[in-house]
């Protein structure tokens, strides 16, 4: 079996499996987890309590405007290499093809030039959070292995990605062969580092925002 | 199987058989620039191979379906490649010469006599080693005897087809006759030139023979001991659908609007973004056509294991679980299976570690934490 065989064949099926158990393992571990007694005496009715939740995954998504000379910029980035990840991840012809096979329904792409384009765009965007990352002292002392390695994890699916696509350093499967397997380990480390915020992100958010409606601080 | 046409050099032959200098020229020429040769090397080839005696080539057959021989000789139409060929001097081949058992034998042992350490040893087909050697096997010699005793007076070695330059259909999964590419049983002993594809094609076989009797030196290979100047770009980058690939149009079946357009066939399993080859430059009866211009997409049969990398009609960034070791199709029920073991034991991990954390908050808690605050 070649490099590629083995990538998208039994690393591929390891690395599935460790995600959806890790995932679920986390997932149900915070679920079940005991929240404190809030002895507070609720100070909105249960729908604002409910919609409260709701209401914070939206409010929360962009800063509140004071903060926006300071902090917009930094969003925004965050924002642009997100949607670039879907992009390329979701619209991706070859990537379909691949989420079609495992899924077993396909949908429309992208033209790949265009898409060759949002990779280069998003990885140039990966590059500044990065250097922001780097340089500023707070986000700098905020940060720790977690967030560098994830950050180079998924740098790395990005840049074998490119490579494959422009057969840049090696033949072309081997370079596929490195992206697949870029891609099994960002599968294997995905429920374990703070790739994990994909599944938290809103959940958190909800929860902080019913507490804080419970209590009448209704963001 | 030498004749007094033996005597003769290439030019006398060609001119035997009614091929001008200015043909010859232009021939050696096309060849050159096939090859991404200087220009001036057409010329030199051709003034070398007219005062060159006929280099001698002995041909061996293991297991093969005789599609490369095919290719070679039934290129398109008499011409001046399949002259050349014929001005070779072939002083062995078990399928085209007339003789046949002890002759036959006789002829193999000549012509490995006759010209040791100058003949070209060209073999089509995997070489067996199952059964202590019996497949396959002529005149009580086995296949791995009959091709070391053939190398070692060889001054090189060209492996035409998958099958002899990586195994081929025999080698393939379940490998019954515990088939071995040439380069495994030879090893780095001499200079091997591998030729691969399902059959190759013609001109890429000529071309590399000429070249190596003209120079007398192996050509640039890649990794895989394949000709560069043939093997050095993928079918997918100098294919003409290729536009079609960036715009992201593709085929979605065989007989729809995309494919009657034209569009790419990477949907439909095409295997040419990995597949090294001149299919879609040089093409095939004369230049006509290649597969995927024909409406198929490649099979990627110049690759190593073409035939154990999965249903040629998969994309190729289909993931592939065939069982462990090999490739193959998945199926959506594979993946829910996997998934759904895996979530199972994950929602246990899940509930156990967050038992776990409950018992040590328990353990940790003091009876006033969950009492209200004064104030």
């Amino acid at each position: 079996m070649d490099l590629l065989g083995f990538a998208r064949g039994p690393a591929l099926k390891i690395a599935i499996a460790i995600f959806c158990l890790g995932v679920v393992w986390r997932i149900v571990g915070f679920a079940l987890l005991r929240l404190g007694r809030d002895l507070n005496r609720p100070r909105a009715s249960v729908l604002k309590f409910l919609t409260g939740g709701l209401v914070a995954v939206g409010s929360r998504s962009w800063p509140h405007p004071q903060f926006i000379p300071r902090t917009g910029a930094g969003e925004a980035l965050g924002y642009s290499y997100h949607i670039g990840l879907f992009a390329v991840v979701l619209l991706f012809t070859p990537h379909i093809a691949f989420l079609g096979s495992l899924l077993g329904f396909v949908w429309p792409g992208l033209p790949s030039s265009l898409i060759t384009v949002i990779s280069v765009l998003t990885l140039t965007l990966f590059l500044a959070v990065l250097f922001r990352r780097v340089t500023n002292p707070v986000m700098r002392m905020l940060s720790n292995f977690d967030d560098y390695f994830s950050w180079l994890i998924t740098a790395l699916v990005l840049v074998t990605g490119l490579a494959a696509t422009a057969h840049i350093g090696a033949s072309y499967e081997k370079l596929l062969a490195w992206h697949v397997l870029s891609v099994d380990a960002l599968l294997i480390w995905f429920p374990f580092g703070k790739l994990m915020h994909a599944f938290y992100i809103f959940p958190s958010r909800a929860i902080n925002g019913a507490i804080l409606a419970r209590r009448g601080a209704i963001s | 199987m030498r004749t007094p046409d033996d005597e003769l050099t290439v030019g006398e032959m060609l001119l035997e058989a009614g091929i001008s200098r200015r043909g010859f020229i232009q021939y050696c020429t096309a060849v050159a620039s096939a090859m991404a040769l200087p220009p001036w090397m057409g010329t030199a080839m051709a003034e070398q191979l007219r005062g060159a005696p006929r280099p001698s080539v002995v041909y061996l057959s293991f297991q093969e379906c005789t599609g490369c021989l095919e290719s070679l000789t039934r290129s398109f139409a008499p011409t001046i490649e399949n002259l050349i060929f014929n001005t070779i001097s072939l002083d062995y081949n078990d399928t085209l010469m007339a003789a046949a058992g002890g002759a036959a034998e006789s002829a193999r042992a000549k012509a490995f006599k006759d010209n040791y350490g100058r003949y070209v040893l060209v073999v089509d087909g995997s070489v067996p080693t199952g059964a202590g050697g019996a497949y396959c096997a002529a005149g009580g010699r086995s296949a791995v005897d009959t091709l070391r005793e053939a190398a070692k007076g060889a001054a090189a070695i060209v492996c035409v087809g998958t099958c002899s330059a990586f195994g081929g259909i025999a080698f393939a999964d379940p490998n019954p006759t515990s088939a071995w590419p040439v380069s495994a049983i030879v090893g780095d002993d001499k200079p091997i030139i591998n030729i691969p594809g399902c059959p190759p094609i013609p001109e890429v076989m000529t071309g590399t023979l000429l070249q190596f009797v003209t120079t007398g030196k192996v050509p640039d290979l890649d990794e895989l001991r394949r000709p560069k100047v043939f093997f050095g770009n993928t079918i997918h980058d100098r294919c003409y659908r290729r536009p079609f690939y960036d715009q992201g149009k593709f085929a979605k079946t065989f007989d729809d609007e995309g494919a009657r357009n034209g569009w790419c066939l990477y949907e439909l399993g095409c295997k040419g973004p990995t597949t090294y080859n001149a299919c879609a430059t040089v093409k095939w009866n004369g230049g006509a056509s290649f597969p995927i211009q024909t409406g198929h997409g490649c099979i990627g049969c110049s690759e190593p294991e073409f035939w154990d990398k999965g249903s040629f009609y998969s994309a190729l960034s289909t993931a592939a679980w065939g069982k462990w070791g090999k490739s193959g199709e998945v199926a959506p029920r594979q993946v829910l299976e996997l998934t759904a073991g895996a979530a199972v034991v994950g929602a246990a991990l899940g509930a156990a570690s967050a038992g776990a954390s409950r018992l040590r908050q328990r353990a940790t808690e003091r009876p006033s934490d969950n009492e209200p605050k004064g104030g």
